[in-house]
């Protein structure tokens, strides 16, 4: 089952301008733990969305993404009812999963 | 013939074939990602010129065509807002950098379908720099970039 992303969609004159959060440490692999033991790198890597199934935007991500990643992008030519899914894929082979209907 | 090993071999061919269909879906779900493979070159490199030239953004040229939006002093270095959009013709993908973070590179965006040339997002800095927006249109490379000032830097260590 995978991890949510949360999706905020906004359509307006053809333009679909898309808010999306993930809930992610997002741990670089630089930091030390209290008894300075390397906090081993954790962080989302791979961001895709597609809109009817197809296309729109895709992503790599480093370690340089704040914690909990936020992103927002735009789409052109998109009506009411398209769906929209974004999936991402971190470091460790966790998948995350978000979709929702445009109006 | 021997009917109860013709039986174990019809079976046996039938679970190769369910797995090889198995296997078949697999690859598919693999594949969509086929497309970004995550560049592991360009996000270790540690200095800004490999990172420029392992992503694909090196040799670029400043256009004030880019927009870049973004605080002029952070005071939390790992928390930093991003906005940026290109206004040059047949732009495909955009990349963040950050010279001075221990791996430059941050994030690089593709845009396909109708995507517009826009990006908007929260980056982590170590200290104070230069942050640049690299955008890819036509085979050539523009940069515009801008230095913020970090009071709290971002990356621990």
């Amino acid at each position: 089952m995978d991890q949510p992303i949360l999706i905020r969609a906004h359509l307006q004159d053809g333009e679909a301008d898309i808010k999306a959060l993930i809930h992610h440490d997002m741990e670089t692999g630089l930091r030390k733990d209290a008894a300075g033991k390397v906090i081993p790198a954790h962080f989302i890597n791979l961001v895709s969305a597609t809109l009817n199934g197809t296309p729109v935007m895709q992503a790599q991500w480093g370690i340089g993404v704040s914690k909990n990643p936020f992103f927002e992008f735009k789409v052109k030519g998109a009506k009411s009812g398209d769906q929209l899914v974004i999936s991402a894929v971190d470091n460790l082979g966790m998948s995350y999963s978000g979709q929702t209907t445009l109006n | 013939m021997n009917l109860p090993r013709r039986n174990f071999l019809q079976r046996a061919t039938l679970f190769t074939a369910a797995a090889a269909a198995f296997g078949s879906g697999l690859l598919k779900s693999a594949g969509a990602w086929a497309a970004a493979t995550w560049n592991v070159q360009a996000f270790t490199a540690k200095t800004a010129s490999d990172a420029y030239s392992r992503s694909g953004y090196a040799n670029a040229v400043n256009s004030s065509d880019i927009v870049l939006k973004l605080p002029e002093i952070a005071e939390d270095g790992s928390v930093v807002p991003v906005q940026a959009s290109s206004n040059i013709p047949g732009t495909t993908s955009m990349a963040i950098f950050v010279p001075d973070n221990p791996n430059p590179l941050i994030a690089d965006f593709t845009f396909l379908n109708g995507a517009e040339p826009f990006i908007a997002t929260r980056i982590k800095m170590a200290k104070t720099s230069s942050v640049q927006i690299m955008a890819k249109a036509d085979g050539k490379v523009y940069m515009t970039s801008k230095s913020i000032k970090v009071t709290a830097g971002g990356c621990g260590g």
